[in-house]
């Protein structure tokens, strides 16, 4: 009997993983990458890691992102799997996002408005040619130059629209929003559902998406009403205290992307909000999450629901990418079974052709 | 064509927006009976259609169904499972487009054999005996019972529709305008079948039309629809003939002179 | 007993309770699919984070898990799975059918009987049996309250007027209780007979869908067919080259690059058991 069993998985999943480590530490010779390294300087990885991973905290993003090798998407899978398993309090208020101390404010509908257009740390009209200057380690960095903004009131520019009347008004809520980390999504998701899967979506995917609605596939003809980036304050009111107590800081990017409307029977033509608001400095994700949240309200608007990126069920239910990598990569895992049974199936189905 | 109404209604009114659709209809069909509706676009027959087949609610007013044990049913009070349960045994419907009422891609046997299975058949070749002989009774060749109905003429598509929805022998049919989008030539041909099939199954059809030629040829009674209003109905040949209403005088004048 | 620090089974008690309430309604409802709060695990979607799940949900400290995957106890996941047990449950791990308590599966239903008492958890990729026919879940969920299956009926009937046969080999769609169609996972479908009526409870947990679906002990569990097609489980026609079972689902295995193939068993435990009586019997 020449043939024996194949047995031995435990070992070679101890070897592969050890293996795996060995990689991820790289050449022994070079120093070891400290978690403060990737925080600081590899920070809008680290602020991905948080917005898809659901989570923030600076310090675990950067962990995953070193246990991951740098892999954000496993980074975030394994910062989810975290998080689930942490105990939870209670749903902090809503943070104000009017009163934000703002690192950058741009609009792309007023040239001039109260409080003024704040560029910030932006790859915005940088050239992009490699700088070989950074190649080389020890240089300094000078100051940049600094100007106060804090003392500015910087309303927001659709407050400024629906000062006119000509924003949609947003009907206001006390309700708690649904938690889809508690409960799956259930169709027709409303807005704060699915506000929330797009916070937690992948950044490539509402990406593409938005973009098919500026191509085509959906009728969006948006403008960058707001972005705007910076801390906010985050805080929790305890029922047995009654008023709320500030919890800390975190830093968000918010966009609001305004739409035209050409009316329907029972509404003016107005402008309408895609809202889009993400942890850290995120705005790529939080330009595309509102293009995309503004097709996903085509229904409720009365607009012909068409295009992929205004299908709820399409977009929700594969703009997770902890879902989509799972499911794309378990094709790795063995199926024999199945396939044992295809094969005889096709014989059988072949064996009768040839037998006609 | 005695005895009990297998559907009737009473007071039906509907409106969208300030235009009405339906005021106060009323109607009633007996079996084996075929009752056409006839009026010009936009005159609320086909949405007389929808309420009556319970796929659209009305306003004010009640449709009822007398089952085959003689036990009668608001068709409005009815749940979705009981409605679609009705709909795949005692009724059937034939839409206009060919495509509302077919898989395009389910073969012509898968089309027909679906009824059968909906209804609880389980035998692969009775089933597919059974699929043949409706081909047949449509004038469609029988081999072409795996073909898609994709590849099939328009004509052919609307008398497939209707061997799938005649297969299980309903009783009361709905005919949503069954000749709309056909040539002249494939819809004369069409009415003659449906024509024969009715009177050999004994079934009650309640058919929209804005072809009075069509009403003339298959209906009993005739109901003629005006901005929502019954306007005149009665025995096809009387109102067709000896029209009371001065809009059925217009209906029936413009067919002649046409 | 349990590592890291984390709770007994990985999942905090609140979780594992809203868990065995939609298993309690799964199996008041056989073969209905139950939506339920999926929590990240720390394996991926479509590893089997569904089954995994289930499992913490019902294992306690006196249990005993076996995990399979393709029948086998030592494929690669099995053992990932069987591993992440032993590390926060602290719970024994078996690889004998008989002795298990529970059974966490992937693509199988053990060869030898399972009894009443014992659970079997399949890892579930796609709850949804009517999905390739129709995508959109809110008409699925409707077809499911209406009992309208005249869909699946039509895939079976083009089915068998295209190629003479049902085209289905694994998933192969079931009727449980007479009244929800359900998928069986994607075990092949010569497993499908063991499911009808079983002394077990069978439980199925789909992660990344984020179902739970159940099929208590002794219900009647039905493959689609038609009465002149009747359903008929396939396996290679070959006995087992290791233990000689003419009974068992084969893999096969090719032994070298000039076309030999060999059939063995897929449950490596089955295979094992029989051939360790051959060799007591001589």
């Amino acid at each position: 009997m020449a043939y024996v069993a194949v047995k031995g998985g435990e070992r070679a999943i101890e070897a592969a993983h050890a293996w795996l480590a060995e990689e991820r530490r790289g050449d022994p010779a070079l120093p070891e990458l400290t978690l403060a390294q990737i925080e600081a300087q590899l920070g809008l990885a680290v602020d991905r890691v948080m917005a898809e991973g659901a989570c923030h905290d600076r310090g675990l993003a950067a962990l995953a992102i070193k246990q991951a090798r740098g892999d954000l998407i496993e980074a975030a899978f394994l910062l989810r799997a975290y998080r689930t398993t942490l105990p939870r309090f209670g749903a902090s208020n809503p943070i104000e996002t009017d009163a934000m101390r703002i690192r950058r404010r741009i609009s792309a509908t007023y040239k001039e408005l109260p409080g003024g257009q704040v560029l910030g740390p932006t790859f915005d009209y940088t050239h992009r040619l490699l700088d070989f200057a950074l190649a080389a380690e020890g240089g300094t960095v000078p100051p940049a130059p600094e100007r106060r903004t804090d003392a500015v009131p910087m309303p927001r520019v659709t407050g400024l629209l629906a000062q006119e009347g000509l924003m949609a008004p947003e009907p206001p809520s006390e309700a708690e929003p649904p938690d889809l980390t508690r409960e799956p999504l259930g169709f027709p998701a409303d807005r704060p559902l699915r506000l929330q899967a797009l916070a937690r979506g992948d950044e490539g995917f509402l990406l593409s998406l938005g973009y098919s609605t500026q191509r085509g596939y959906g009728n969006a003809h948006p403008f960058v009403g707001e972005i705007r980036m910076g801390a906010v304050t985050v805080e929790f009111e305890p029922p047995e205290l009654g008023f709320p107590i500030e919890l800390g800081e975190i830093t968000v990017t918010e966009c609001q992307m305004v739409n035209q409307f050409a009316g329907s029977r029972t509404e003016p033509p107005q402008f309408t909000r895609g809202y889009g608001l993400v942890f850290g400095h995120g705005e790529r994700k939080a330009m595309a999450m509102a293009l995309v949240d503004r097709a996903l309200r085509a229904e409720e608007l009365g607009e012909p629901v068409e295009a992929p990126a205004q299908n709820q069920e399409f977009v929700l239910y594969h703009c997770d990418n902890v879902e989509a990598t799972g499911f794309v990569e378990h094709l790795k895992l063995p199926h024999y079974v199945d396939f044992q049974s295809e094969l005889e199936k096709i014989r059988l189905l072949r064996r009768e052709a040839e037998g006609e | 064509m005695s005895g009990l109404p297998l559907l009737e209604a009473a007071g039906l009114s509907l409106r969208f927006g300030p235009v009405p659709a339906l005021e106060d209809v009323s109607i009633e069909v007996y079996p084996g009976e075929v009752v056409a509706i006839v009026g010009e676009s936009g005159s609320g027959k086909t949405t007389l259609l929808r309420v009556l087949s319970g796929m659209m609610r009305p306003e004010a007013g009640v449709v009822r169904y007398r089952d085959p044990e003689g036990t009668v049913h608001g068709v409005q009070e009815m749940g979705e499972a009981a409605l679609r349960r009705l709909h795949r045994t005692d009724w059937g419907f034939v839409h206009q487009n060919p495509r509302d009422g077919l898989r395009m891609r389910v073969s012509a046997g898968g089309n027909i054999g679906e009824r059968l299975m909906a209804v609880g058949a389980r035998h692969y070749g009775n089933i597919r005996a059974e699929a043949a002989e409706w081909l047949r009774r449509v004038e469609i060749e029988p081999g072409r019972i795996d073909g898609m109905p994709a590849l099939f003429s328009g004509g052919m598509q609307q008398r497939l529709q209707i061997a799938r929805t005649l297969v299980t022998r309903p009783r009361l049919v709905f005919m949503d305008e069954p000749t709309g989008g056909l040539d002249v030539s494939v819809q004369a041909r069409l009415l003659d079948m449906i024509r024969a099939l009715v009177a050999d199954l004994g079934l009650a059809v309640l058919i929209v039309t804005h072809d009075i030629a069509a009403a003339r040829l298959l209906a009993h009674r005739l109901l003629v629809m005006r901005r929502g209003r019954v306007v005149e109905q009665g025995l096809t040949d009387r109102v067709l003939d000896d029209p009371q209403h001065e809009y059925t005088q217009l209906l029936v004048a413009s067919v002649l002179a046409a | 007993m349990t590592a890291l620090g984390y709770n007994f089974g990985y999942l905090d008690e609140n979780t594992k309770r809203m868990i065995r309430r939609a298993l309690l309604k799964a199996v008041a409802i056989p073969g209905h699919q139950v939506p339920f709060g999926a929590r990240e695990m720390p394996l991926p979607y479509g590893w089997g984070t569904g089954g995994i799940a289930v499992t913490a949900s019902v294992i306690g400290a006196s249990d005993r898990l076996k995990v399979i995957d393709q029948g086998a106890d030592d494929t690669t996941n099995a053992v990932s799975i069987r591993r992440f047990f032993a590390r926060v449950a602290g719970v024994e791990t078996t690889e004998r059918t008989t002795d298990a308590t529970i059974i966490q599966t992937r693509h199988r239903i053990p060869e030898t009987p399972l009894r009443e008492g014992q659970i079997l958890v399949y890892q579930v990729p796609m709850p949804e049996p009517l999905f390739r026919l129709e995508p959109r879940v809110a008409e699925t969920k409707r077809m499911h309250a209406l009992a309208d299956y005249g869909l699946m009926h039509v895939k079976l009937y083009e089915d068998i007027a295209r190629h003479g046969h049902v085209a289905i080999s694994y998933n192969y769609p079931v009727l449980v209780g007479g009244r929800y169609l359900m998928s069986p996972s994607p075990i092949p479908a010569f497993d499908n007979p063991k499911m009808d009526r079983m002394p077990a409870l069978q439980l199925f947990g789909a992660g990344r869908e984020k179902r739970i679906y159940a099929v208590p002990p002794y219900t009647a569990v039905r493959s689609l067919d038609f009465e002149d097609h009747p359903f008929q489980p396939v396996r290679a026609d070959a006995p087992c080259a290791l233990c000689g079972s003419r009974e068992s689902y084969l893999d096969e295995v090719v032994v070298d690059d000039r076309g030999g193939r060999m059939f063995v068993c897929s449950d490596t435990d089955y295979c094992s058991t029989r051939q360790s009586h051959q060799e007591a019997a001589e």
